[in-house]
């Protein structure tokens, strides 16, 4: 385009928005509080690293175990996925069912009740079911564990043969899902209690049973929500030190048997038993095993985030 | 396809709240019948007691009849979930499931009846029910795209597509119009015309200019004061309740002179 008259460049001040004092101090915090967080999660990180260093670069021989880190390390991360997994498995799918019934199930009187009793487990420290978990589930579960012996021997997981004790790598898993499943169950309800009525109606309106419902409208909505809650159960899972650490006396075995006395120990467990007694490199290899949790959380973190972003469009969020 | 419903001194009630009293109506198939009044004079309850809906709220429940083609909606043995499968609903603000592509969205229906249809026979469907609502041509190249990602007046044609994807006798719509601009509520009131063919249509609406347009008969509700119980004042032919209603509250509505 052709500019036959140029306007005389009139003196534009620099057109500042204006903005209210009270909204630049708030947008000030708020930034604030959002750098913070990636200040001390970089200082964790930069200390864990700084700190593992010296693991790495010690002759084997020095290190505990007197073999190479990877060996000395392998199995707590080892005994760390398998027990968080187990305890996923168990925790998941009961706290979507328990949350489903308080939501739209149960009556409204008894739903609130429920709902106080699950946000109450959730503050419950975590020695506590590691007291319970070693103290009355183990011996509990003895039965119960010899009987899988008896039937599903044949599965690799259950070959036996059953700890006297019943401190087993199964009784650790189900603690800890007994241990994650109100913070699961907390977020799961959130999330079902905001489906907007709108589409539940709609899926009621087209025929649609409660269950069907459930399916159509509640679940998909709250996919997301169930996610998040369980990678916070799984981060706790993967990061509880005092019930694993009661329960199971760990030895650096690689093994799939949930109910044998051998175990793999978990990295927070053995860091917390090792740490009083360990000096000079011992301490630097405890704190690589902490770095590779902290890792290993990361990347649990993003696989879950993935997994959300993925069908965002479909998310119902636009 | 396409019964009468029938509305035979009937009751509503919340808990122990009597929202709406003694309607008689006769809604004729293939015809659509305009539910017009006030706020809050139980319109919108009779049309969601006619598919069961209100009934999502607990402690709903009606007294005296309601018939589909004579065969009582509230008998024993008489499932909810049967009748809402019968009469589909189409509601205020569009609401398609935002989880489900377009596709899914209007064979969301025929996946509850458990009916398993072929590939063909469920594209055909799809494009039955989308061209049956207008909707076709804008969606035709993207039906795997989420039904949020439309208009709200797209929405609500999708809305309505899945409403008739099942082939219902009866089709409420609780005021489908409300939400959307004028070009898209025309677009509404035309593919109400189209779908009387075939459907015994009921909407509620506030707008009696919409009323006058789409319906064929009108039936007034009103209500004495708050906490009184609504119902039904008049019910005729649209253009009889529009020129010479029979009560003076309603010529008092339609003309503008009251609510």
């Amino acid at each position: 385009m052709s500019a036959p008259t140029t306007t005389p460049a009139t003196a534009t001040p620099s057109t500042k928005p204006v903005r209210q004092l009270g909204d630049r101090i708030f947008a000030g915090s708020a930034t604030g509080a959002g750098v913070l967080i990636l200040i001390v999660l970089a200082g964790v990180a930069v200390f864990l690293i700084a700190q593992a260093i010296p693991a790495f670069t010690a002759s084997p021989e020095e290190l505990p175990g007197g073999r190479n880190l990877a060996v000395y390390i392998g199995p707590l991360v080892f005994g760390t996925l398998l027990s968080a997994l187990i305890a996923l498995l168990i925790a998941t799918p009961l706290a979507v069912a328990v949350a489903l019934f308080i939501t739209h199930y149960a009556p409204r009187r008894l739903a609130q009740g429920l709902g106080y009793v699950v946000d109450l487990l959730a503050a419950v420290p975590s020695i506590v079911y590691g007291l319970w978990g070693v103290a009355v589930l183990a011996p509990a579960s003895l039965p119960f564990m010899t009987r899988l012996q008896d039937y599903l021997g044949w599965i690799p997981l259950f070959a036996g043969p059953v700890s006297a004790t019943g401190r087993t790598m199964l009784v650790v898993g189900v603690t800890l899902a007994v241990m994650i499943l109100p913070i699961i169950t907390a977020v799961s309800r959130e999330v079902f209690l905001q489906t907007p009525k709108l589409h539940e109606e709609a899926a009621l309106a087209l025929g649609a049973t409660r269950w069907e419902m459930i399916r159509m409208a509640v679940l998909p909505f709250g996919r997301s929500g169930i996610i998040s809650g369980a990678m916070l159960g799984l981060g706790r899972a993967l990061g509880e030190t005092m019930a694993v650490a009661i329960i199971l006396s760990g030895s650096g075995i690689v093994t799939f048997n949930l109910i044998s006395s051998s175990n793999p120990s978990s990295i927070a467990a053995n860091i917390a038993l090792q740490f009083p007694d360990s000096t000079g490199v011992a301490v630097n290899t405890l704190i690589a095993s902490g770095l590779v949790l902290f890792v290993i959380t990361l990347l649990v973190n993003s696989i879950a985030r993935w997994i959300i972003n993925r069908r965002r469009e479909f998310s119902g969020a636009n | 396809m396409s019964k009468a419903v029938t509305a035979k001194n009937l009751n509503i009630y919340y808990g122990s709240f009597l929202a709406v009293e003694g309607v008689d109506m006769e809604i004729k198939p293939k015809t659509v019948t305009a539910l017009i009044g006030p706020s809050g004079c139980g319109k919108s309850t009779f049309l969601r007691s006619i598919n069961r809906m209100h009934e999502v709220i607990p402690g709903a429940r009606v007294e005296g009849k309601l018939e589909l083609d004579g065969r009582d909606l509230y008998g024993s043995g008489v499932d909810p979930v049967g009748v809402r499968r019968q009469i589909g609903m189409v509601f205020q603000r569009p609401n398609p499931f935002p989880t489900m592509s377009i596709y899914e969205n209007v064979i969301a229906g025929q996946r509850l009846n458990n009916k398993r249809a072929g590939k063909k026979a469920t594209d055909e469907l799809v494009e039955r029910s989308l061209r049956g609502a207008n909707l076709w041509n804008e969606v035709k190249d993207r039906l795997d795209k989420p039904g949020s990602s439309l208009s709200g007046g797209q929405q609500q044609r999708l809305c309505i597509a899945r409403a008739i994807a099942v082939q219902p006798d009866v089709l409420l719509m609780d005021e489908p119009c409300s939400a959307l601009d004028p070009i898209s509520t025309l677009a509404i009131e035309d593919l109400i015309n189209e779908l009387k063919t075939d459907y015994t249509i009921v909407i509620v609406t506030h707008n009696m200019q919409q009323a006058a347009r789409v319906s064929d008969f009108t039936g007034f509700f009103n209500i004495e004061g708050t906490g009184k119980p609504g119902h039904l004042v008049e019910m005729d032919e649209t253009k009889t309740i529009f020129s010479q209603p029979k009560q003076k509250a309603t010529e008092d509505y339609v003309s503008g002179r009251f609510g």
